[in-house]
This record gives C-alpha cells, sequence and structure tokens, in this order.
C-alpha cells in the first residue's frame, strides 16, 4: 500500500503491474538523461565568458540531433507497446468477480457457482483498531485465489465510479448500464487498496477497495463460510 | 504468462472462437439433414457436448464475438440465448439441458441487478428483448 512521503509506485503485485513499474523505471531514466544534458548545456553557456560571434550552419550536429531523438523515441516506443499488447492478451479466466460501484460503497458478486454477494463499506475513522489504515479499510473484503487469471467485470448502479487497485496495476471506468471486464493475476498473498478514481458525489473519497488476495485453500474455505453466512 | 505475436496481436483469436457458437454455425445444414431422418439424434450429441463443458465449467470463456472491454451485449446476448434456446426447445417438447450453458454463463458474468429487473420483465411482459 502507500506510505507516507512515498515517490514511486507501490510493489507490484501482478505480472503487469510488474511490467509497467520496469518500464516507468525505463523511460524516467532516459528524462533524467536528457533533462541532465541539457541543464549542463545551459549552465555551460550561460556561465562562459567566451563569446562567439560566427556561429553559422551546421549539417553535421543538425543530423546529429534530429536521429538521436527519433532513436530514443523508438527506445521508449517499443517496450511501452509491448506492455500495451500484453495487457490485451486473451486470458482464460479462473474465476468472475463483479464490482458494482454505489453511491457510496462496492458491492461484489462471486456468482460462477453459487451467488455470494455483498457489500464493501469503508471503516469510519473513529471505529478503526490500531494499525488500521485511515480511509482505507472496508468491512468486507473482496477476496481472491493468488495465482489465477481473475475477470472483474465492473460496473456502476447510479453515478460513475472508477474500479482501481494501484498494486495490481488495474483502472477501470464503472459507468452505469456497462459492463467493462479487466483481468489480472494477483502473483502474491497480501492486502491491495484502492480508492474510487472517479468523481462520485459527496463520499467519493470514502469508498475504498480493498483486494485480499489468499492461497486457493483459504480461498475456498472463505467462501464455504460467506455461503453458510448468508444462508442463516 | 503466454507472450504472443506482437506485430499480429490478434491472429489465432478466431481459433478460440465459442465452442457452442462455432459448434451450431458448422452444424447448421447437416443438422437440417440429420434432424429430418433422426428427430431426436442432433439434439442428444449437442446435449452430451454441452453436459460436459457444464461439468468443468469454471467461469465464462473467453468469447471472441465479444472481445474487447466492454461485456455488456456478452451478458445480454447469453440472456436472449438461454431463453429463446428454452422456448425453441420446449416447444418442440425437447430436453432444455443444453440452455444450461448459457444460464452458466450469464449467471457468472451478468449483475444480479440487472438479472433481476430482465426477470421482471419477462414476467411483466415489459422486456426489450426478442425472446
Amino acid at each position: 500500500m502507500a506510505h507516507p512521503a512515498q515517490l514511486g509506485f507501490q510493489d507490484a503485485a501482478s505480472p503487469v503491474m510488474e511490467e509497467l513499474l520496469h518500464f516507468h523505471d525505463h523511460a524516467l531514466m532516459i528524462v533524467f538523461l536528457i533533462s541532465t544534458l541539457v541543464l549542463y548545456i545551459i549552465v555551460a553557456m550561460v556561465t562562459t565568458k567566451l563569446t562567439n560571434m560566427f556561429i553559422l550552419d551546421s549539417q553535421e550536429i543538425e543530423i546529429i540531433w534530429t536521429i538521436l531523438p527519433a532513436i530514443i523515441l523508438i527506445l521508449i516506443a517499443l517496450p511501452s507497446l509491448r506492455i500495451l499488447y500484453l495487457m490485451d492478451e486473451i486470458n482464460n479466466p479462473h474465476l468472475t468477480v463483479k464490482a458494482i460501484g454505489h453511491q457510496w460503497y462496492w458491492s461484489y458478486e462471486y456468482t460462477d457457482y453459487q451467488e455470494i454477494a455483498f457489500d464493501s463499506y469503508m471503516v469510519p475513522t473513529q471505529d478503526l483498531s490500531p494499525g488500521q489504515f485511515r480511509l482505507l479499510e472496508v468491512d468486507h473484503r473482496m477476496v481472491l485465489p493468488t495465482e489465477a487469471p481473475i475477470r472483474v467485470l465492473v460496473t456502476a448502479e447510479d453515478v460513475l465510479h472508477s474500479w482501481a487497485v494501484p498494486a495490481l496495476g488495474v483502472k477501470m471506468d464503472a459507468v452505469p448500464g456497462r459492463l467493462n471486464q479487466t483481468a489480472f493475476i494477483a502473483s502474491r498473498p497480501g492486502v491491495f487498496y484502492g480508492q474510487c478514481s472517479e468523481i462520485c458525489g459527496a463520499n467519493h473519497s470514502f469508498m475504498p477497495i480493498v483486494v485480499e488476495a489468499v492461497p486457493l485453500k483459504h480461498f475456498q474455505d472463505w467462501s464455504t463460510l460467506m455461503l453458510e453466512d448468508a444462508s442463516l | 504468462m503466454q507472450r504472443k505475436d506482437l506485430l499480429c496481436p490478434t491472429s489465432g483469436n478466431k481459433s478460440r472462437a465459442n465452442h457452442i457458437a462455432a459448434f451450431g454455425h458448422q452444424r447448421a445444414k447437416q443438422r437440417d439433414r440429420i434432424s429430418f431422418r433422426y428427430p431426436n439424434l442432433h439434439s442428444s450429441i449437442m446435449a452430451d457436448a454441452i453436459e460436459s463443458k457444464i461439468k468443468n465449467y469454471r467461469t465464462a470463456p473467453f468469447d471472441s464475438r465479444f472481445p474487447n472491454t466492454n461485456q455488456t451485449r456478452n451478458c445480454f446476448q447469453n440472456y436472449l440465448d438461454f431463453h429463446r434456446c428454452n422456448k425453441a426447445l420446449s416447444e418442440k417438447d425437447q430436453d432444455t439441458s443444453p440452455c444450461d450453458w448459457y444460464q452458466r454463463v450469464y449467471k457468472s458474468i451478468c449483475p444480479s441487478v440487472w438479472v433481476n429487473n430482465w426477470d421482471e420483465g419477462i414476467e411483466g411482459g415489459s422486456f426489450a428483448g426478442r425472446v
């Protein structure tokens, strides 16, 4: 999850997010190199006592500073497109979960076999236990099995919302009347936090998303428990 | 995770066409010939294939008719197909178990609120789709 004074991304919890993180490192390194070069040249130009009154055109340097940026742009574009197509690959999911946005909470439905459905409200600040995170904890987390392709179908019941979990590299708009599909694999067990990412009214900042990724056996135990609770 | 050819990311998708849809399209003419002589043979072939698919059902598989982010039509189409399949088979007094596939798929992907609204619409005669 996010921590105070954080500069970079959260630790990746899915293969796609790992790719995005590495691409960001690559692109940012290029940006830093170019910025350093330009800053150095500016400082050198400004601080010299020498004057040159006879600078005329130069074919060689013009060619270099056209070709070199083109090459740099290609070096950025190729990994970017690779990841773009990677995100669009067909996967056959093991599980489908529906995330439905309401004002101002999320509800989750697991209906592949029996029907498990529950609402997920933020825990108010005054009800937090020590160690819990303000404005991020919820009463019922979305539990998923690790290392399984998951399909999440996102929609909304009233206004626009957006279901986002940065650690998994996922963000998908929740549009009323439309069913948007996103997919990911949770590579490691853990608890991953996200927040509603589309302005949706007074409590837009207070409808977080919590994904708890657990090994398959624990997921099966949890779903059995949820079905028993529902039947009570 | 398998990495496909970057230059042709969508090639090969067609080979993963939804089994039921492809099966139906390919066998349309054969079905007409077979069902003329053996009215129940085709339906029992389909029923066995679908029964094994339902037994191994995990979740709604990739459907190449709906390859993109927007799955609204996927949900609605399976809902319609289930009701049309039920109606068509019960009119001929045949076993409606092949229709269970469509029901599993739409139950997997359609939000329950939508399904409840549509069910009420069908009961009340106000359902917008053509069944």
